[in-house]
């Protein structure tokens, strides 16, 4: 308690925050930028462990023959995919049931907000088929999903007969003390959460345990992939991604990460870069807050889920059917060993390798850096405010002569800028069809261009604030409008970073800045320049960039920009459809937080 | 002062109004933070419905209000969300009155001391005027009305929104110097809720001052005025406990009500210090922490009411806060019933010293308490630790803010004896350490 409340030290405390604030807000900035860079370098991380028991000590053999067959069955599954131009239900009912399965179908309509240029669709519908293994042994209380999706054309075929072989397989065997639910599901995400919303009682399976969705296109393949990243940056237990390595250890599978493999060589330049690399992929994708594989709609109903994908490329030594079917034997032979939900392990990390992991308590240091400048500049600012400070007195004042103007200086660039929020989150779909019927455009164009146009014309801001309030704005007057906005923002960064450590990352990475050195009396135009190159919009626009430069497929600008046009089209649909919250944080909240900065830039 | 006022009132009416009809109402609801389990309305209704099947409301273990609450909600269940918008109205209203009321004697007692030159002459700037004094109650009525606390209490419809209109008529009739309406509104909060019962302390002590009773255990006037209001209060609470059994015709409301208040079975997480550590106690020392943290709601009362003697309304305002941080079964709108008072010690400002530290915890809390919640709940991936941790920071905070009130008020008393300036016996400034 000395510090608080002994007055003298108080207040050594606070003038040396004040005075040395810049220089403060600097270290940490790059204080925080060089913590984050480092959680990709090797002897900073953690091994990954296995943390639950009951999946650790258990041996298992893996006896999974049937790897030909299941191939014959995905051609066959193939050409009755053809034929029905869709998703071969009957074949794969009759299926289904000859493999001694209770088989369900489930039909599902669903109209999407505005048609989606890069599936082509806009009116869906389908039908989900899955077959439920019974244990032998236990209550029909707990199961475990394994899922392929049906896609259109030629892909995805290896898969479903996979899971057919599997099936098969499994039906023999005598130690299932879970139900399988083996689930096709069509139209990858809407398909699936038909299925997980589906009322209960038409499941008839238990409470789902696991969930792995397999994607596989060819029949022989290289390397597996492991996807984790679900919605809202959500992601499953470590224990999964654990098993997952384990199996591939064990089976000699080559398994990678955002499609990155495993390297050795952490001391050098080149493997360190490597492994940034990995990890800037991983934060990119669980920033954006899309489901990233058909798994990503279980974890949000509480269940572990992944997706593992086939990949085939030019490598020498590939692995067959047989031996992918083994794997999956493998792992769900372990999680039918579980006696209660995945829990041991970390539900908050990012991993550089597939061996090593970062846990929340290492990365969560690089946002407190970040957020911490915040709170100094608040600080800075409240003590400004404070001033002509009482000659008694040790510690903070009332601002009672700026009380009455500030009030209403304040509140009305936030109710402007929210209001402006609210135009963005709402215009796009409720003006698409007037803005078909006005101009050439397609209705996804429409959506993306009135999006832009309202982000665009919140940049006005300034001036219609000035119309409303008489008078120049004072000088205190910004102070406490920047006061509200830097708090504002750091409890919107906070908040953003608990659920999606990596959206909260980023943003915190372009708008700490922008917070920390806006006043009315910088250089107009060369911060308003830096101001919009730091906003939100073009922070996604550079992300786009750099996404596509670390998958190591550069784009030229032209098509970055159809890329970016057809990203935030994305993301308005995922909100609407899968209830993804990128797009409204970003139109409510952050998008208004940035222009109260803005606001402060043009007081005058 | 009116006009101001009304507006004031239409203005937060139609916010609440727009709420029910939004579909946010059914989210407010439902959420830990503002509803308890005595007062969440879906239990209310559960009550009601037990009630028109001539069951009694108490079987069942879901409600647990009081029977004039629910024999009131029998006749206005229609009209329910009026009643609550109501209930905030009167609340602010009574809260308006009385520290108007409020006011004028504290100027009337200052300009006294004015002209009988009782202040240090450099405490001049200390001494309020008129001009800042005006506004302070629509201040104190829109810190009510507008605290985001209340409206998404009132949006739950939580009793707790009538609780606190029974404690501010309370303290409207007890500033008003009615002794009998002041004793049957303490008996009715406190047959609400119990803790309410340390505010007699406070009214006590003001009524006392106010009809110039010393406050002297040698006197008979002292005993003989407390012995007639503990006769008002106790008669009130009879009557209303008798028409209480009478309308069940049980006493099934007791242990159901108050036993449930005392003996916190129910252990879902709220905004307060309960239920972690009731859920992580072993059950052999649940009885005897129940105790300790039962009775440091009703302690503070002694000190408290020593060192305050001379200001009972401050010490109404420091019962409230203890009592909205300690008590069983927390809720925002208890919360937004003391801080509907900070505007009244607006005068302390110079003197507080956590202010920005606290307002800034207290903000990040209320705004962490959902996240938290999402991520323990529906994503499972944090646990309880996280949400109580934030109880705990909440809580801290409430507690710092009120001891910097209670510093500040108390400082500023000596510094109107002493004067501003304190000097060292050697002529250096001094300053004040709080240890």
């Amino acid at each position: 308690m000395g510090l608080l409340s002994d007055p003298n030290r108080r207040r050594a405390l606070i003038s040396l925050l004040t005075r040395l604030n810049s220089p403060i807000c600097v270290v940490c900035y790059m204080a925080g930028v060089a913590w984050f860079m480092g959680l990709a370098f090797e002897p900073f991380t953690l091994r990954t462990y296995m943390s639950e028991n009951a999946m650790g000590s258990t041996m298992v053999e893996e006896r999974f023959p049937a790897g030909e067959r299941a191939l014959t069955t995905g051609r066959e599954f193939s050409a009755h995919k053809k034929k029905a131009g869709g998703m071969p239900v009957d074949w794969l009912v009759k299926t289904m049931q000859a493999r001694g399965l209770e088989v369900f179908t489930q039909r599902f309509s669903r109209k999407l907000p505005f048609p989606d240029e890069n599936k082509e669709r806009y009116m869906v519908k389908g039908t989900n088929v899955y077959g439920i293994l019974r244990a032998p042994r236990a209550p029909r209380t707990e199961a475990l999903v394994l899922s392929a999706p049906c896609t259109p054309g030629d892909s995805n075929n290896q898969a479903v007969g996979l899971l057919l072989g599997l099936a098969q397989y499994f039906r023999n065997q005598i130690y299932w003390a879970k139900d399988i639910i083996f689930l096709v599901n069509e139209h990858d995400l809407i398909g699936m959460q038909a299925c997980i919303t589906f009322s209960p009682d038409s499941c008839r399976g238990g409470s789902i345990q696991a969930a792995l969705s397999l994607e596989l296109s060819s029949d022989v393949i290289t390397s597996m992939d492991l996807v984790l990243e679900g919605l809202n940056g959500q992601l499953p237990n470590l224990d999964l991604a654990n098993l997952f390595y384990a199996f591939c250890q064990k089976i000699g599978v080559l398994c990678t990460i955002q499609g990155k493999l495993q390297r050795n060589d952490w001391d050098s330049v080149s493997g360190y870069s490597h492994s940034v690399q990995t990890m800037m992929l991983m934060v990119m994708k669980q920033a954006s807050g899309r489901p990233w594989g058909d798994h990503g709609l279980f974890l949000r109903y509480h269940i572990e889920a992944a997706s593992i994908k086939g990949i085939n490329s030019f490598r020498q030594y590939k692995t067959d059917v047989t031996t992918i079917g083994r794997l999956l034997e493998g792992m769900y032979r372990k999680l039918n060993n579980l006696l209660e939900r995945l829990h041991q392990s970390y539900f908050f990390y990012l991993m550089p390798s597939l061996s090593h992991f970062v846990s929340i308590g290492y990365y969560m240091p690089a946002f407190g850096l970040l957020a911490v400048i915040l709170l100094l500049r608040a600080l800075d600012l409240w003590v400004q405010l404070a001033t002509p400070p009482p000659r008694t007195e040790d510690g903070i004042t009332d601002k009672e002569q700026v009380s009455s103007p500030g009030v209403l200086s304040v509140l009305t660039p936030l109710v402007i800028s929210h209001l402006t929020g609210v135009a963005l989150y709402t215009l796009p779909i409720q003006f698409q069809e007037m803005a078909v019927e006005q101009f050439p455009v397609s209705e996804t164009e429409a959506v993306v261009l009135t999006a832009i146009g309202v982000y665009t014309a919140g940049l006005a801001l300034p001036h219609n604030t000035h119309r409303l309030l008489s008078g120049e704005g004072t000088e205190q007057g910004w102070r406490v409008l920047k006061l509200v906005a830097v708090l504002y923002l750091a409890v919107l960064l906070g908040c953003t970073a608990l659920i999606n450590f990596s959206l909260g990352f980023i943003l915190a990475l372009t708008l700490v800045p922008v917070a920390a050195f806006v006043t009315p009396h910088v250089p107009k135009v060369l911060s308003a320049f830096i101001l919009v190159i730091l906003s939100p919009a073009c922070t996604l626009l550079f992300s786009v960039f750099f996404f596509q430069e670390l998958q190591e497929l550069p784009v030229s600008f032209q098509e970055g920009w159809l890329l970016y046009l057809s990203v935030i089209s994305q993301g308005i649909l995922d909100h609407f459809l899968y209830g993804s919250l990128v797009y409204p944080l970003i139109a409510l909240l952050v998008y208004p937080c940035w222009l109260l900065f803005w606001n402060i830039l043009f007081w005058k | 002062m009116a006009a101001p006022l009304t507006l004031l009132v239409i203005l937060s009416v139609t916010i609440r109004a727009v709420l029910y009809r939004s579909s946010l109402a059914e989210v407010i609801s439902e959420r830990v933070e503002v509803v308890s389990p005595l007062t969440a309305w879906k239990r209310v209704v559960e009550g009601l419905a037990l009630l028109d099947l001539g069951v009694s409301p108490y079987s069942g273990d879901v409600f647990h209000e009081t029977p004039l609450i629910i024999y009131l909600f029998h006749f206005v269940v229609d009209y329910a969300e009026i009643t609550f918008m109501l209930a905030d109205v009167i609340t602010a209203v009574a809260l308006y009155m009385a520290v108007m009321d409020y006011n004028k004697q504290v100027f009337r007692k200052q300009k006294y001391a004015l002209e009988a030159d009782r202040y240090p002459l450099d405490c001049l700037e200390l001494i309020r005027s008129p001009k800042e004094m005006y506004y302070i109650p629509l201040k104190v009525a829109m810190f009510y009305l507008l605290n985001p606390f209340t409206i998404l209490s009132c949006v739950a419809k939580s009793t707790c929104g009538l609780n606190n209109a029974v404690i501010a008529l309370f303290i409207l009739t007890t500033i008003k110097g009615n002794v009998l309406l002041s004793a049957i509104f303490l008996s009715l909060a406190t047959y609400q809720s119990i803790y309410p019962l340390t505010l007699c302390a406070p009214a006590l002590l003001y009524l006392m001052q106010r009809q110039f009773i010393p406050v002297n255990f040698r006197r008979v006037s002292f005993w003989w005025f407390i012995a007639q209001y503990a006769f008002m209060y106790l008669g009130s609470l009879f009557v209303i406990v008798g028409l209480s059994f009478f309308l069940l015709g049980s006493w099934d409301y007791v242990p159901s009500v108050y036993g449930f208040i005392l003996s916190v079975p129910d252990l879902t997480p709220n905004i307060g210090l309960f239920w972690y550590f009731f859920a992580e106690m072993f059950e052999h020392f649940r009885l005897f922490f129940l105790c300790v943290f039962q009775i440091n709601v009703f302690f503070y009362t002694i000190p408290l009411s020593i060192k305050l003697k001379e200001h009972p309304v401050f010490l109404i305002f420091m019962q409230l806060a203890v009592i909205s941080i300690f008590k069983s079964y927390p809720t925002v709108g208890d919360i937004a019933l003391y801080m509907a008072f900070l505007p009244v010690w607006s005068h302390l400002h110079r003197f507080l010293r956590n202010i920005f530290l606290v307002s800034c915890v207290l903000l990040a809390c209320s705004a962490l308490f959902p996240v938290l919640w999402h991520l323990w709940i529906y994503a499972g991936s944090a646990n309880s630790n996280f949400y109580y941790a934030i109880t705990l920071l909440f809580n801290v905070a409430q507690i710092l803010l009120v001891s910097d009130y209670f510093y500040a008020f108390l400082r500023r008393e000596h510094h109107l004896s002493y004067g501003l300036y304190l000097k060292r016996k050697d002529g250096s400034e001094a300053t004040l350490v709080l240890k």
